[in-house]
């Protein structure tokens, strides 16, 4: 009885059964406790059985919350046809209430066509690919303009440990929230006389108020612990320090959530060094952009990491990190690009559009396929292609 | 002083000729001095060299590099300079204009740590040296030390910051209430200045490849003016490879994989932060040497820790930044042979392990950490 492994009932929260059972449980209550919980349960859990895609917690929808809603669905650029394409792909297998209005956009476009903004404010909600910013000029960047047309002034970016993905750091859980439509991004820049440009960074009292309010709201609902505002203020005495005061007279008013202050160039040394401490990050944009693409560079990478941009009436969801959303030809070609990221940033988007459910069991099936470790991309260690890696997802729906 | 190359800009030879002119200096050789300074010696003259020994921490670690060049027989002589107790009006700072005339007039110069102190009606110590000296690029090669274990391994890379423009250039201003600007300003001028000592570094050094660092698909204008300004640079130097990095894939690979790397050279805030993140990768702030470059080939190298009074005067701090910052500077000064004796000194100790400092996870003294180097060498 003792030695057969059917008896010992995996952890429920570790992504691989524990061999033996907890040292800290005293010796008779280790010989009757599996034996009990055999008794009491009515079926062995699946193996590799993550958190469980069963809900203990009881939703109620409103009459009509299953109509199937409309999301505008951006595939952008390079490998984005090939990750929203996998979206698509899942989200039929689990025949989730929600259908695509796919559009065509392209980064060499001088403007977001219209239609598609007027499709984001009607379905309120938009999956989007990487849109390819040109160098140099010419062209502003679309995603820019997106973000200030619709005014999605927040970006978040969730770094966390994917369980069964080795990396250098661990128990890294890091969410990067930043102020999105200002900052060093305001794109006012000209040439003073020939050989010295000026750049404008500009920050508004409106703009880091509204940021700190959304950054302390959101580790409120998501029971986080600690926000911590990345600045310059040393350097930047007038503009940073515009914002960290707007970020102190919020954190007056949430005292539970415990918020410190650090420097940027301090933050990037910490990150690399000790990234267990960071928690919640409140950013202006810039800093916002280096500290969440080191973020998720220490917990796996672009191909990894969920994320998206939401406003007061609208949301994006795209891939959390903004290096190499594109890809390279090298992985359109051979069709490698990594799907995991944008798949759980829809997991995150059928949260935002209230169904549960579904969104947990694309994320358990999402994890179980990393943590299995046999249909990995490139970028994880591995050499699937994008389908090999869609197939083993649907595989893995309950 | 004809035998020094010229860089591509005229203003840059009138500029050297006026300053000449009103420093009066008389140059004791007559090899040419040009852009990371190339300093001959005839055998067996000292050079003399500016040191700044600092605060807390640092006149002990001082100490230890004096130490480590005696028994390494380097003939330089020091000049020991200190922060003052007051304001000197000439300077509008602590350091003294004769403390700034020294770096100047012997080009080379070694500083610990400084504690700022808080107040008005002065400026901070860093801004003053790098507005009198003209202190135009930061250069921080970043190397895992053998044998001191982070969680990465194969980082070789040098990072050279633009430091007099940029993000940092302190304008900004109100424009009504709630609403700030800050001027970030980029100019030809500086920013060939600090690519022409990329690419040069480079090659004195044996380096392959020079990576510039940007954002040019979003600050097109600024930084679009750094980057053309790295291009035309690059042009010079066919056997140095030269690509274009935006920020975002920079800090990614750092993080995933900093052995891709070579070179950096990127204008000042991202060079802020991407020298301090290459800081954490291989151990943190008390292991990186740095050197500041200025105008008319001055290197000023220094310890960019802090000056950690609470461990001062205790004989318990590291040295090893110091000390490494030390070597670049007789790197510098073309003293390659004790250079490297006592690079490798440093390297042995600390591989060997059996003389580390508190910080590093030991609990030797600085003294018995130093004679370890010294026995080394």
């Amino acid at each position: 009885l003792s030695g057969s492994p059917a008896l010992r009932l995996p952890d429920r929260n570790s992504a691989s059964p524990r061999r033996s059972p907890s040292p800290s449980q005293p010796p008779m209550a280790r010989r009757s406790a599996p034996l009990l919980r055999r008794l009491v349960s009515s079926a062995p859990p699946l193996p590799g059985h993550g958190g469980g895609a069963r809900r203990t917690v009881t939703y109620m929808p409103r009459p009509g919350d299953g109509t199937p809603r409309p999301v505008t669905l951006i595939p952008g650029d390079g490998i984005g046809p090939l990750v929203t394409g996998a979206v698509e792909q899942v989200m039929e297998a689990m025949h989730a209430p929600v259908y695509f209005e796919s559009y065509d956009v392209h980064g060499d476009m001088p403007a977001v066509p219209p239609a598609v903004i007027e499709s984001i404010r009607r379905n309120k909600v938009c999956l989007k690919g990487g849109l390819a910013t040109p160098v140099g000029g010419g062209v502003s960047s679309l995603n820019m303009q997106l973000r200030k047309e619709l005014d999605l002034f927040a970006s978040l970016v969730n770094c966390a440990n994917v369980p069964g993905l080795p990396t250098r750091h661990q128990n890294v859980d890091i969410v990067v929230i930043r102020e999105n439509t200002e900052g060093e991004y305001s794109g006012l820049e000209h040439e003073v006389v020939p050989g010295v440009v000026e750049s404008l960074k500009v920050i508004t009292k409106f703009c880091s108020e509204r940021i700190a309010k959304y950054a302390f709201e959101y580790a409120y609902l998501n029971y986080r612990k600690k926000v911590t505002a990345v600045h310059k203020a040393n350097i930047m005495k007038l503009a940073d320090g515009l914002f960290l005061e707007s970020c102190r007279e919020i954190a007056a008013k949430y005292p539970s959530i415990e918020y410190n202050e650090i420097i940027v160039d301090n933050c990037c040394m910490q990150l690399v060094s000790r990234p267990e401490q960071f928690d919640v990050m409140v950013t202006p944009n810039l800093y916002g952009n280096l500290v969440a693409n080191t973020a998720a560079g220490l917990v796996g990478g672009t191909g990894v990491m969920p994320g998206g941009n939401v406003g007061q009436d609208h949301a994006i969801f795209e891939q959390g990190a903004s290096a190499g959303n594109v890809g390279n030809d090298n992985l359109v070609e051979q069709q490698k690009a990594n799907p995991v990221a944008l798949l759980l940033s829809s997991a995150m988007m059928l949260r935002h559009l209230q169904f549960p459910s579904f969104a947990d069991r694309l994320e358990t099936a999402v994890k179980r396929v990393i943590a299995d470790g046999k249909y990995r991309t490139k970028d994880l260690g591995g050499t699937s292609t994008t389908q090999e890696v869609t197939d083993a997802v649907i595989a893995n729906l309950d | 002083d004809t035998t020094r190359e010229s860089p591509s800009s005229e203003w840059w030879r009138g500029d050297m000729a006026l300053r000449r002119l009103l420093q009066g200096i008389v140059l004791p050789r007559t090899t040419g001095r040009h852009v990371g300074a190339s300093f001959s010696t005839e055998a067996g003259e000292t050079i003399r060299a500016t040191l700044f020994p600092g605060d807390g921490i640092g006149p002990e670690i001082a100490e230890s590099v004096k130490q480590v060049f005696n028994v390494a027989g380097v003939p330089i002589e020091w000049e020991e300079h200190y922060v003052g107790t007051e304001v000197d009006p000439r300077t509008e700072s602590f350091l003294t204009w004769e403390s700034l005339e020294s770096v100047r007039r012997n080009k080379v110069g070694l500083k610990g740590p400084m504690a700022t102190p808080i107040g008005k009606g002065h400026r901070s110590l860093n801004l003053t040296l790098r507005k009198e000296l003209g202190l135009y690029a930061n250069v921080r090669p970043c190397n895992s030390l053998p044998g001191y274990k982070t969680r990465y391994d194969d980082v070789n890379l040098v990072t050279i910051r633009e430091n007099t423009e940029g993000e940092y250039s302190g304008l900004e201003h109100q424009v009504v209430r709630g609403v700030v600007e800050s001027l970030k300003i980029i100019t030809r001028q500086a920013s060939l200045r600090v690519a022409e000592y990329a690419f040069h570094y480079a090659k004195a050094n044996g380096r392959e490849r020079v990576s510039a660092i940007h954002k040019a698909n979003i600050m097109r204008k600024t930084d679009g003016l750094f980057l053309k300004c790295c291009r035309e640079v690059a042009e010079k130097y066919p056997e140095i490879t030269y690509e274009e990095v935006i920020i975002d894939n920079c800090c990614m690979t750092l993080v995933k994989n900093p052995g891709t790397f070579d070179v950096l050279v990127m204008p000042n805030l991202y060079g802020d932060i991407i020298s301090d993140l290459c800081a954490g990768l291989i151990g943190g702030l008390g292991l990186t040497p740095s050197c500041n470059i200025g105008e008319g080939g001055i290197c000023l190298a220094e310890a960019v820790h802090g000056s950690a009074p609470d461990i001062s005067g205790k004989n318990l701090a590291n040295p090893t930044a110091l000390m490494l910052s030390a070597v670049m500077m007789l790197r510098h000064l073309q003293f390659n042979d004790q250079a490297d004796r006592i690079h490798n000194a440093i390297l042995q100790t600390i591989a060997e392990g059996k003389y580390r400092t508190a910080d590093l996870g030991g609990k030797s003294s600085t003294s018995d950490y130093t004679k370890a180097v010294c026995d080394h060498i």
